[in-house]
């Protein structure tokens, strides 16, 4: 199905949900409201037409300073049986950065909201093991947001001063043979 | 004597497996609980090599975000740099003249067969075959060889470039190549005499790890790991990008989705890798290998160091980076693991925005606990090797 029927049916069905439909280089980029984002995925999952069996990737975008609402998840979505792709945009604002998780629907989604979790702050309702995943469990702070220092915070990790702390008493160490 | 009768107790134990253990390559850090030899609970903890790859392409121009992507897989650097310049392209709207293109098929094919040879050799040697690894290492070593003549480097190379490649291959380059690719399948006859029919092989692989077709798809899963269990995805076949639409090859799929099926089509990928890049160097077109749109890619370097307009040209674009229309992109390329995908938000000016990686080791390394659970500890080694995982690429 081209692009553009998808973003209809899908506007057909969730007139309310709908905020804006872009293509750029052929590609369709729909945003939508946060609410209903798990219904939405459900029946793009389910509708026989539409079948988008194959979730590729679940990302935040951090627009600080930007946009009105500073978060948006983006959900890149495939269907293998009819071959063709939509990606959805999910509108989430800074004071409440939370939506509901789709891992009932593509349970692919759960590393990456994982991953979304660890990097953006985003919180994923529903999920089934929202950890950090590749930052330590107590890292402070959200590296991929905008506001976060390139170079890295000020003050070093605990863990890493644990490190260094052990390196040195090693470096002392004397082997007796 | 009743004492035998009784059923043998067991108390559950937790064992840490790795950061450091040869058999996750890499850091792969997996917690698990045991009830003798059965896995219970499998979970696997990611991230000690996060580099930060997506931060950093935010705070790089276009151009030296290039390298970046080298250090994602480093063991097929060739397919990620293919990935990334194909991805950029189609954000600037450029297009690779058709040498360019079918240069970087035949590297990229190139890039597959040396990883799959890694990852033969590696999940044979996990299972404990030492022979193949030994063979499959001599046959890496030509393709290696074969990259630093090429471009210089063996391992991070850079060679495709956003708008082509960096330089135009040699004649002996093309000789080299073609006498390697008329030597491959003979090479693979002897793995496959090694491996295919072996009995050990066959008992540690035979049903080990299955997954269906319908639930790899909900994972998310692609590449080997997909195919093994029967569907077709490709993303070569599905939307081909640089010159796959023009050269013939097949795509493996297996039957079963288990561990033994997923070598199968690996296999099959290698010797159909084999047979593109051999079109490749039959079909390929004389011509430049650099596009011309000059907003968008770097003059030649002869003429920088002679000409005062390119040498500002160049600056310019290194210093500001190209104005890059504002929009997004997502594109996804097939590299040995999966699909490998960028998605780019571009805000106009020379640095993407957001640069997402959309990594296939990070998907296949979260099915880990669905394909161990339920299994005994030494299916674990043989589900490591299968789900064909780098480390740096699942970390970024």
């Amino acid at each position: 199905m081209e692009p553009v029927n998808i973003t209809e049916k899908v506007k057909e069905i969730f007139p309310e949900e709908v905020l804006d439909v872009r293509e750029f280089r052929g590609q369709v980029s729909v945003t939508l409201r946060k609410n209903r984002i798990r219904d939405i995925s459900r029946f793009l999952h389910d509708d026989p037409d539409l079948y988008f069996d194959y979730l590729v990737d679940v990302c935040g975008v951090d627009y600080l300073g930007r946009k009105e609402k500073r978060f948006e998840v983006v959900y890149h979505l495939y269907s293998i049986k009819h071959r063709h792709a939509i990606r959805l945009k999910a509108e989430v604002s800074a004071d409440d950065p939370s939506l509901d998780s789709v891992t009932p629907v593509w349970i692919g989604a759960n590393w990456h909201e994982r991953e979304v979790f660890d990097l953006y702050g985003i919180k994923f309702n529903g999920h089934p093991d929202l950890r950090r995943i590749l930052m330590p469990e107590d890292w402070e702070g959200y590296p991929l947001r905008k506001d976060y220092p390139l170079k890295g915070p000020a003050k070093e990790w605990r863990g890493f001063e644990d490190v260094l702390e052990r390196s040195k008493r090693f470096r002392d160490y004397e082997w007796h043979g | 004597m009743e004492d035998i009768e009784k059923p043998f107790e067991t108390k559950e134990l937790t064992i840490s497996m790795g950061p450091q253990h040869p058999a996750t390559h890499g850091v792969l850090r997996l917690v698990l609980n045991l009830q003798g030899e059965n896995v219970t609970k499998c979970t696997p903890y990611v991230g000690y090599l996060h580099r930060g790859i997506e931060k950093l392409g935010e705070n790089r121009t276009y151009f030296s975000a290039l390298p970046l992507s080298d250090r994602l897989d480093y063991i097929s650097s060739m397919n990620n740099n293919v990935g990334y310049v194909n991805a950029v392209e189609k954000l600037f709207g450029i297009e690779a003249p058709e040498r360019a293109k079918f240069i970087r098929t035949m590297v990229a094919e190139m890039g597959r067969i040396s990883s799959h040879i890694i990852w033969l050799g590696t999940h044979v040697l996990d299972i404990g075959a030492t022979t193949p690894f030994l063979y499959a290492f001599r046959e890496r070593e030509v393709i290696m060889d074969l990259f630093e003549m090429l471009c210089g480097a063996r391992l991070t190379v850079s060679y495709p470039r956003v708008g082509g490649v960096r330089n135009d291959i040699s004649q002996e380059f093309l000789d080299r190549l073609y006498e390697f690719v008329l030597d491959f399948p003979s090479k693979m006859d002897d793995y496959e005499t090694l491996v295919t029919e072996n009995r050990v092989w066959k008992d540690r692989t035979v049903g080990i790890g299955v997954i269906s077709a319908e639930e790899a798809i909900n994972w998310g899963l692609t590449g080997g790991m997909l195919r093994g269990s029967g569907v077709d995805y490709d993303v070569r076949k599905y939307a081909p990008y640089d010159a796959y639409d023009k050269v013939e090859f097949d795509i493996p799929v297996g039957k079963k989705g288990d561990c033994y099926d997923r070598y199968l089509v690996r296999m099959g990928e290698m010797r159909q890798a084999n047979r593109i890049i051999k079109q490749c160097i039959e079909q390929l077109p004389a011509g430049p290998v650099m596009a011309d749109a000059p907003k968008f890619t770097l003059p030649p370097k002869d003429l920088v160091l002679k000409d005062m307009e390119h040498l500002i040209h160049q600056f310019i674009l290194i210093t500001k980076g190209p104005t890059v229309q504002e929009g997004e992109v997502y594109m996804g390329t097939e590299v040995p693991k999966g699909e490998l995908g960028f998605y780019f938000v571009s805000d106009g000016t020379g640095k993407p925005y957001r640069m997402r990686v959309r990594a296939p080791s990070y998907v296949h390394a979260s099915v880990l606990p669905r394909l161990c659970e339920g299994g005994l500890i030494a299916d674990v080694i043989a589900n490591i090797g299968t789900i064909d995982i780098v480390l740096g690429e699942c970390d970024r």
